[in-house]
């Protein structure tokens, strides 16, 4: 016990110093690039909805009320009602939590299989590198929404296969982008010197290369975040990502919405501006954080 | 030159038989085959027999193997066979819808031109100013909204506005300019201001590298006109990346469109990979795949080639 004392002191002073860091760099990043910190002001928003939307949504989303059916926006639903009544805010709310998960899901997914290959690609390098970068050509060949398409086809709709059919096409282009900076540390003294102590391959490229592509992950991280929600809403329109009753962003945007448009275009706008909202804030706050990060840009 | 040329494009047949090697096992690993697919619709009881005959009558009682085989060696004399779906040579299929996405694909791409170059210059020379940032967030509004939902938000307006609609069934250019622009107009919009938005930030980035080099300068310290300065010297040069980008997403919206063509209502080559995959037609999928995977690869070609002849410090080896 006597001897726990002061190993606790000592440990809080790192903590108490990283906490201040850590504000201090948010701070700064607010003051300095306003746009940026309004993007993650919005994405924000976009979590905490998305996490309260049971809280938060005034009405259920799947509930009917056919007495209510195509009503215009209104003091009890302020963006109006679809073909069956169903709140439009409501459903845009808990949109946000299937949006968010889809989004989060797929850019961690995409960016961290892609980062893993990209960095034992380079370090590897030769014939293992050769073969891993055709394979990546190959995949890159394919547009990203057909490649999710037959993927989609293959292992069925509903949110865990559409996560994978979006993260699966996004991994050749993050194995790209992070092999070209992980060629760099390569050559860094410090793996020489992990190899010379006997560190397995897995080891080095795991926790000794890998944390030193962070900036080229986080700004392939950001820029997947708002892809994978435009891509989702896609699929999910043409009838091939998530379905009813899930509520979507990109189903609400399907078949009444086109048909009614005329009399009850809030059916087909609000979700439409719900989509270019949390991407557009996603953008904001990814293009600040790549300007921030990337010393190639800083430089200027 | 010669030698480049031809190892650029003998060095594209092992990536294109990759991608045929990969889509022809793909189609076959997808549950459900097209005459399952045929029959569920007839009758709960479609007789084991019939199945079989329809199967020998496509070639898919063979091994696998065999119609590998027989599908490269089409390849090879470029026939693409017959839709397993419909009977019609694919040929024909593809043929009046590329040229629907192409006209599509090369609208997009002159109005992002028209967008992206002008917006990146006047952002470049105007950089850190209001102008520059009305401009970033514009591009990046370009790529947050997804186009189809702006298609929607188009046809919302005209309906609205000016209680019109555009035409929705396709009339080819040759036989109707007025009314095959009047319904294209319009998803070319709205595609090619979403692919505006990285052709602008790229016009920009390059005008702005451009304009710090020494021979920028040398041209103002001697008294040239700005208006010159900027149009044979500086654009001129900051071109190249431009040009990639452009080209690249090019290649992309012809095989990409897919949700904007269900929007308008277009029979595109987005619309019937949908509807290939859909029936599990394996001829017809495969043969779009290798039409996209080409004109991809292609184009990326034609960019490298692009690239040496605009500059001429770039070597080839």
């Amino acid at each position: 016990m006597a001897v726990g004392r002061p190993v606790e002191a000592v440990a809080e002073i790192p903590e108490v110093a990283g906490r201040r860091r850590w504000l201090a760099v948010v701070s700064e990043f607010c003051r300095k690039r306003p746009l940026g910190a309004v993007g993650a002001a919005v994405v924000l928003i976009n979590v905490v909805v998305g996490l309260g939307a049971n809280v938060i949504a005034p009405y259920d989303p799947v509930a009917t009320d056919y007495g209510a059916m195509l009503a215009p926006p209104s003091a009890s639903h302020w963006l109006g009602t679809d073909a069956f009544g169903r709140d439009v805010l409501s459903r845009i709310i808990y949109g946000s939590r299937t949006a968010m998960l889809v989004g989060f899901a797929c850019a961690f997914l995409g960016a961290t299989v892609g980062a893993v290959i990209g960095v034992a690609s380079a370090y590897f390098a030769g014939k293992v590198d050769l073969i891993l970068q055709r394979v990546m050509d190959i995949f890159l060949a394919f547009p990203l929404i057909i490649l999710a398409l037959a993927v989609v086809s293959i292992l069925g709709t509903g949110i865990g296969n559409v996560i994978i059919a979006i993260a699966i096409p996004m991994i050749p282009r993050a194995a790209l982008v992070t092999r070209s900076s992980a060629l760099a540390i390569r050559e860094m003294p410090y793996v020489d010197a992990a190899r010379a102590a006997g560190f397995r391959h897995r080891r080095i490229i795991l926790r000794h290369m890998l944390p030193n592509v962070m900036a080229p992950y986080l700004i392939m991280l950001t820029a997947y975040l708002g892809q994978a929600i435009l891509a989702e809403a896609s699929l999910t329109f043409l009838g091939l990502g998530v379905s009813e009753p899930t509520p979507a962003w990109g189903l609400m945007l399907r078949g009444a919405a086109v048909q009614f448009a005329e009399t009850a275009p809030w059916m087909a706008i609000f979700p439409g501006l719900a989509i270019s909202l949390a991407v557009f804030a996603f953008n904001l706050f990814g293009d600040s954080l790549r300007d921030a990060l990337d010393p190639r840009l800083r430089a200027q | 030159m010669t030698r480049y040329i031809v190892k650029r494009l003998l060095l594209m047949i092992p990536t294109l038989l990759s991608v045929a090697v990969i889509i022809f096992f793909l189609m076959r690993i997808v549950p459900g085959d097209i005459v399952e697919l045929r029959f569920a619709g007839e009758s709960a009881y479609a007789q084991k027999e019939n199945l079989d005959k329809e199967r020998a009558r496509l070639g898919l009682d063979k091994p696998i193997w065999t119609q590998f085989v027989t599908w490269m060696g089409g390849l090879l004399r470029l026939d693409f066979g017959t839709s397993m779906w419909t009977g019609a040579p694919i040929s024909e299929e593809i043929r009046l819808r590329f040229a629907l996405s192409l006209q599509l694909a090369i609208m997009a791409t002159i109005v992002a031109i028209l967008l992206a170059i002008p917006l990146g210059v006047i952002a470049a020379l105007r950089q850190d100013t209001w102008v520059d940032y009305a401009v970033r967030i514009m591009s990046i509004a370009g790529l947050a909204t997804p186009s189809f939902w702006l298609g929607i938000v188009f046809i919302l307006g005209l309906l609205i506005i000016f209680k019109w609609l555009p035409p929705m069934v396709y009339t080819p250019f040759w036989v109707n300019p007025v009314q095959n622009l009047a319904q294209l107009i319009w998803p070319a919009l709205a595609v090619g201001y979403r692919y505006s938005a990285v052709a602008t930030r790229m016009t920009r980035s390059a005008m702005l590298e451009v304009l710090r080099e020494d021979y920028i300068r040398t041209a103002r310290a001697k008294g040239l006109w700005e208006k010159l300065i900027l149009s044979r010297h500086a654009l001129k040069n900051a071109m190249l990346p431009v040009l990639t980008v452009i080209a690249l997403e090019f290649a992309f919206l012809i095989g990409g469109l897919v949700v904007t063509e269900q929007v308008f209502n277009l029979n595109g080559l987005g619309l019937l990979f949908v509807e290939a995959i859909g029936h599990r037609d394996y001829t017809l999928t495969q043969a779009l795949v290798m039409l996209v995977a080409f004109v991809f690869i292609f184009v990326n070609f034609l960019v490298d080639l692009a690239y040496a002849w605009l500059d001429p410090r770039i070597r080839f080896r």
